[in-house]
């Protein structure tokens, strides 16, 4: 009986929590909504997956120099590898052409990193630290991997929080977007066509990636890792001469990268670390971050017409934060909302791709202050 | 008079709801191209007959490239 019971005690049955419960359920929920809803469900799911393993216990999956996972994620993440490798995909997945045809919405993914800067002063007075304030309002630019890489590097207690918190408000840019999009445009705004795109070259679009990678890397040396692997990934695309590696940089390496991505993720929401009274701050915050990038995007817009011949749709505004092509599809789908002859989507791209290297060089900012 | 259906962006045509010979209605979802893996539909500019289909369907098409012609 005796032997029984020790049998017992060593099983991880012994050792559970209520909060190691709640994190399964929180697990099973996001599994649910990647299966069911498909929201984000390459990301969701692994990540899903990640919490409910590390919240078995005795599993010691994240035991530090010895857990699987604990490898994934201090090689990947702590060594911030797999956040470069992710842009190097996202790079070669990206067609810089909407925004050299018309430069001037540049400033458009400019603008909507307000909700980065103000939620990092909101968070602050909160009494968030500086560090904790910057890896929330960096949720704002509503850009996953550069989530994960700067709260690697500031705050790597709230990573799996923040990281989710990214995620889930990229998969909810239909739901939360067009409601503050509407409310700040009139009908007329809405309509407004824009003028045909003029036609890029083959030499602007091979010279973007190196002009930009000087300019931004001189200017925020931080930035670095993501910027540098970013246009990396965007000249095996446009230089046309090595198919394989545009492929493999945008599927493969991708692919897999976002497994170990995904999972280490999860891993780092054990119940002790996430289950405080912090997590729903960090969740209301990060909201608040992408509403205010949002708003400040369509605001821009409209402060730019006023000065322009031109007029640009403020919807376009909103594509200004980083989720591609996610934001750009919802401007498009607003606008057809009034006017289905109204094709936004390519105009869109212009601002959503600028809101990327936005949220890159935002980043850069923070980590390079707050070393 | 002849109208032309332009692509209004690039991407791959997914669906063709017309056919030639066939009338077709203004502002009837004509054909259904893919950009950004976002189906967008693209419409007759005018009511009449389908007089030539210039693509099928998995062509991939540049902005402005001509995808039908239209009779009024």
């Amino acid at each position: 009986m005796a032997n029984l019971l020790s049998l017992f005690k060593t099983s991880g049955i012994f050792h559970l929590t209520p909060g190691m419960v709640i994190m399964w359920l929180i697990s099973l929920t996001l599994i649910y909504l990647a299966i069911s809803k498909q929201y984000e469900p390459l990301l969701l799911l692994p990540i899903g997956f990640g919490i409910l393993v590390v919240n078995l216990p005795l599993a010691d999956l994240m035991k530090p120099h010895e857990g699987l996972i604990w490898r994934f994620y201090h090689y990947g993440v702590q060594w911030e590898v797999i956040p470069p490798l992710i842009f190097l995909g996202i790079g070669a997945l990206t067609d810089f052409g909407p925004l050299l045809a018309r430069p001037g919405l540049i400033f458009l993914g400019a603008g909507a990193q307000a909700g980065v800067y103000v939620t990092f002063f909101a968070a602050n007075a909160m009494g968030f630290s500086v560090n904790e304030s910057a890896t929330i309002g960096i949720i704002g630019g509503a850009d996953g991997p550069t989530t994960i890489f700067l709260a690697a590097k500031l705050a790597p207690h709230m990573l799996g929080s923040c990281a989710v918190a990214a995620y889930s408000y990229m998969a909810l840019v239909p739901i939360i977007q067009p409601p503050i999009m509407r409310l700040l445009t009139t009908r007329e705004e809405r309509v407004i066509r824009m003028k045909k795109l003029r036609k890029v070259g083959r030499l602007e679009k091979l010279l973007f990636p190196i002009i930009s990678t000087i300019v931004i890397i001189l200017l925020v040396p931080a930035a670095a890792p993501l910027m540098a692997m970013f246009m990396l990934g965007n000249l095996f695309r446009e230089a046309k001469v090595v198919e394989r590696l545009t492929n493999v940089a945008q599927n493969e390496l991708l692919n897999i990268v976002t497994i170990f991505l995904g999972i280490s993720v999860g891993a780092t929401m054990n119940a002790d670390n996430f289950l405080q009274a912090k997590i729903i701050f960090i969740f209301c915050l990060g909201l608040f971050a992408f509403c205010v990038s949002t708003a400040a995007g369509v605001l821009l817009a409209k402060l730019m017409n006023l000065f322009l011949k031109d007029k640009i749709n403020p919807l376009l505004g909103a594509a200004g934060v980083s989720a591609v092509p996610m934001a750009a599809r919802v401007v498009h789908k607003v606008g057809a909302q009034e006017d289905k002859k109204n094709y936004l989507l390519m105009y869109a791209m212009g601002p959503n791709v600028a809101g990327v290297i936005g949220t890159v060089i935002a980043a850069g900012i923070f980590s390079t202050i707050l070393k | 008079m002849k109208h032309e259906i332009l692509a209004p962006l690039a991407g791959k045509i997914m669906q063709l709801n017309i056919e030639t010979g066939g009338k077709v209605e203004e502002d009837e979802e004509a054909i259904i191209i893919e950009a950004m893996k976002m189906e967008t539909p693209i419409y007759s500019p005018c009511n009449g007959t389908v007089k030539e289909i210039k693509v099928k369907e998995g062509d991939t098409v540049e902005e402005d490239d001509v995808l039908a012609i239209v009779e009024e």
